[in-house]
């Protein structure tokens, strides 16, 4: 059986790619796309976690599809989000989208 | 309906009049005075029903009609008012109604109902005229109609609601209340032309001076609930115990009764309201009104009123009196109203101007009342309250008429004259036929006109009673007064319409339309007849052909009923001499008074004379005594010391301290401390921002990175801080 530790190290992999996207990229859909990185290494994580545990008990199973919806919203709400100001600004690249600066 | 009931309605419609008059058809000048009228005629006719009921009652005086509601709550009860008609109202309500039917009647004539419009009219004067073309196409000056012509039915229609209201009240308080709305009236009616001077000075001067009279008789209705707890009259005045009380207790002030100081108080009321001395001076400058004004003023109401509340309370003043002498109070009342009678005769004796001579007569013939009740004579007064108020409409009526007459003369022929001097006038009798006659009428019942006339036959009984009471000073003043009325309304009628027109004006002069000629006839009718009423039983020759009637009536209002005259010679052998005599002696000066020769009582009486013409002076004393000190202390003292030093210096010294200590806590205070404060956590927080807006760059990345800086730290420390 594949140990604990290696989905682990996955799982970190997978979130620092998903934090290097979202600090680094310019372009906002690229940025969503990284957070959805992170959030399935939370997920494989979760299942990590409860596969060597008790898996008689559902609550991994439970958090992970609660994450899965929650970033199906997210993803809902950050696209439209990004849609209405592309509209309105004709760019997608965060660095321009910089209204709130002093 | 009952007669209670028609009682109550009976000072409703002309009420109704006035608000509608004045909120919805002040448009329409024939709506108006049809509302107006008609008002007055609804009125009329609940009066004479009333009146007719009354004279049929058995025992009218013993079970007067009489309804009352509760009306405001007292300490223990209510205070009930409603309303009373007994002999006294009965009598006062007939010369009421036909008085003020008439005299709306001749308010659309006299006000040029039907005329057209004047260029130059405008509210609040006198309308001018309006140039009309004939046929041929000359311009003529045509009376105008008044500008404010509903204004004034709204208001005689008010007036004549305080006369109802005051007639037919069962107590002192609502009947003041009708007093008053006449005194307001009063008011707006003498001041109706506004935009004169005069009128407003008039308007003005009626006000304050009746005001004063007002004050005292409203102490007195005070007074008299205080010391019986009711103001109702047949409570008071058909109450023995309650006289007897009132007249036994003292009142602590000059050794008078409470009877004599209530009378006395109420009697300064009338003394205000009916014109007596000292108070008369308002009433010859009241002419500055419409001449139906005038009438109303001075004939069917407002004076009027005044004895009839007098008469009214005739118990109270006689409380205490057993028959001769005289009480403390009515010797003053007597004293007052033969004084006044002497003095307002004199006076008119002098006056030129058509209406102030019959002003100074009403005051004269209202002092003779006044002093009829100040010897216990209350049917004599009553009767002559009734005939004095026909025969005085008449002749205002009259004299308006013949002032409209002139007014026309002037007006055709534009010559600059006053239409009310009656040097001006002379030959009207056959332009004004109608008006001559009426007019003669009148004159001769005032003066007292032997056996036809009204006036004869109350005068006489006042007479008589002077005499058979055995006041001899009073009679003769009386008489001698009664001389001189014949000789200056001898003077007027001979002025006014014999000999030739002294004026091209005059000249010229036109009858006036029906509206005010109808008037003048029903009351010549009324001047003659209402004396027959009264004529007494023991008259030489006439006595007994006729019953005497008004006398049977009009005595069971009192508890004690007063006995019929003994008919002594004296006085009426006295009262033709002087009638005829002060007659004769009239037409003989004055009857070929040629054009612009002076007054011959100029010539004959000197300075006299000027003291005559200029009333005596009482407006000048007034003027020094009263109005200049009440001028001076409002201006000098109150307005300029009071107001201006004292009180503004007050608010001045207050405000300028207010504004010190101001000042100081603003530089001390508020600008070091609090403002400092403030500014001090303003400028703060505005540096601090300042330096710390350089983090705020607006890429969400380099935020992002931020955030995970500070959770690393966290985490970092949290993990090593761990023990």
């Amino acid at each position: 059986m594949v140990p604990l530790s290696w989905y682990l190290i996955f799982s970190a992999a997978l979130f620092a790619i998903g934090l290097f996207g979202v600090l680094a990229r310019r372009n906002v859909i690229v940025m969503l796309m990284s957070i959805e990185l992170m959030l399935n290494a939370v997920v494989v994580n979760l299942i990590a976690f409860w596969r060597y545990g008790d898996t008689m008990k559902m609550d991994g199973l439970a958090f992970a599809l609660i994450v899965f919806a929650v970033a199906a919203a997210e993803a809902a709400v950050g696209l439209a989000i990004i849609i209405s100001v592309y509209r309105r600004r004709k760019t997608v690249l965060a660095d321009e989208i910089n209204l709130l600066k002093w | 309906m009952t007669i209670e009931t028609l009682i109550w309605l009976i000072p409703v419609p002309p009420l109704l009049a006035f608000f509608l008059i004045w909120l919805f058809t002040n448009r329409n000048k024939a709506l108006s005075h049809s509302v107006a009228v008609g008002a007055a005629l609804l009125s009329f006719i609940g009066s004479m029903a009333v009146f007719w009921q009354a004279v049929n009652h058995h025992e009218l005086g013993k079970e007067p009609f009489q309804s009352a509601v509760n009306w405001l709550p007292v300490a223990d009860g209510w205070f009930r008012v409603g309303v009373l008609v007994d002999p006294l109202s009965a009598v006062t309500l007939f010369f009421v109604a036909w008085t003020v039917l008439m005299i709306f009647i001749y308010s659309i004539g006299y006000h040029n109902f039907g005329q057209p419009k004047g260029e130059h009219d405008q509210p609040g004067l006198p309308p001018h005229g309006a140039k009309i073309a004939d046929s041929h196409g000359h311009l003529h000056t045509v009376p105008s109609v008044e500008p404010m012509y509903s204004r004034f039915f709204a208001f005689i229609a008010l007036f004549a609601f305080g006369m109802y209201l005051l007639v037919v009240s069962d107590n002192l308080l609502t009947m003041f209340m009708g007093w008053e709305v006449m005194g307001l009236c009063s008011y707006l009616l003498i001041g109706f032309w506004y935009a004169k001077p005069s009128a407003r000075a008039a308007a003005i001067k009626a006000f304050m001076t009746t005001r004063v009279g007002d004050v005292f008789m409203l102490l007195g209705i005070v007074y008299l609930y205080s010391a019986t707890g009711t103001l109702n009259f047949r409570a008071i005045l058909y109450n023995q115990d309650v006289l007897n009380q009132l007249a036994g207790a003292s009142s602590g002030f000059l050794g008078l009764s409470v009877a004599g100081a209530i009378s006395l108080l109420l009697f300064v009321g009338t003394v205000g309201k009916s014109a007596q001395f000292p108070l008369h001076v308002w009433l010859p400058d009241a002419m500055e009104g419409p001449t139906p004004v005038s009438a109303m003023i001075h004939a069917a109401t407002m004076v009027s009123a005044g004895v009839y509340a007098m008469i009214r309370m005739f118990p109270l003043h006689t409380a205490g009196w057993e028959g001769h002498g005289l009480t403390a109070s009515m010797s003053v009342i007597a004293f007052i109203g033969v004084f006044t009678a002497l003095f307002a005769s004199i006076i008119a004796v002098s006056q030129n101007d058509i209406k102030r001579v019959l002003a100074y007569s009403t005051i004269a013939q209202l002092g003779y009342m006044v002093a009829a009740l100040g010897m216990g004579a209350y049917v004599a007064a009553a009767f002559h309250l009734v005939t004095h108020a026909f025969f005085k409409a008449l002749l205002f009526l009259g004299s308006g008429s013949v002032i409209h007459g002139m007014e026309h003369g002037v007006m055709h022929t534009e010559e600059h004259i006053d239409p009310q001097d009656m040097f001006n006038m002379g030959g009207l009798k056959d332009k004004m036929p109608f008006t001559f006659w009426t007019f003669l009428i009148g004159g001769l019942s005032l003066s007292g006109f032997v056996v036809v006339t009204a006036g004869f036959w109350s005068k006489d009984e006042i007479l008589a009673r002077a005499w058979g009471g055995e006041h001899l000073v009073i009679f003769s003043v009386l008489v001698l007064s009664a001389l001189l009325t014949a000789f200056y309304t001898m003077r007027q009628i001979s002025l006014t319409f014999l000999g030739k027109p002294r004026t091209t004006a005059a000249a010229h002069a036109q009858e006036t339309p029906w509206t005010m000629t109808m008037p003048l006839v029903v009351l010549a009718f009324f001047s003659v007849t209402a004396g027959w009423s009264g004529i007494s039983p023991h008259f030489p020759l006439l006595g007994g052909i006729l019953p005497n009637w008004f006398h049977e009536f009009i005595r069971e209002t009192l508890m004690k009923l007063p006995e019929p005259m003994e008919t002594s010679y004296i006085p009426l052998i006295a009262s033709i001499v002087v009638s005829l005599g002060g007659l004769s002696l009239g037409w003989l000066v004055y009857h070929n008074h040629p054009a612009g020769a002076p007054d011959p009582l100029k010539t004959s009486l000197g300075v006299f004379y000027r003291w005559m013409q200029n009333k005596f002076y009482f407006d000048e004393v007034y003027q020094f005594l009263f109005v200049r000190p009440s001028f001076w202390f409002s201006e000098t003292f109150v307005f300029k010391w009071i107001d201006r030093t004292v009180i503004d210096g007050f608010l001045h010294s207050f405000a300028i301290a207010s504004d010190f200590i101001g000042r100081f806590l603003r530089t001390r205070f508020d600008l070091p401390v609090i403002n400092g404060f403030g500014d001090l956590v303003g400028e703060s927080s505005k540096k601090f921002g300042k330096s710390m807006r350089v983090i705020q760059t607006g890429q969400v990345q380099q935020y992002m990175v931020a955030a995970l800086i500070f959770v690393f730290g966290t985490l970092i420390f949290y993990l090593y801080s761990l023990p």
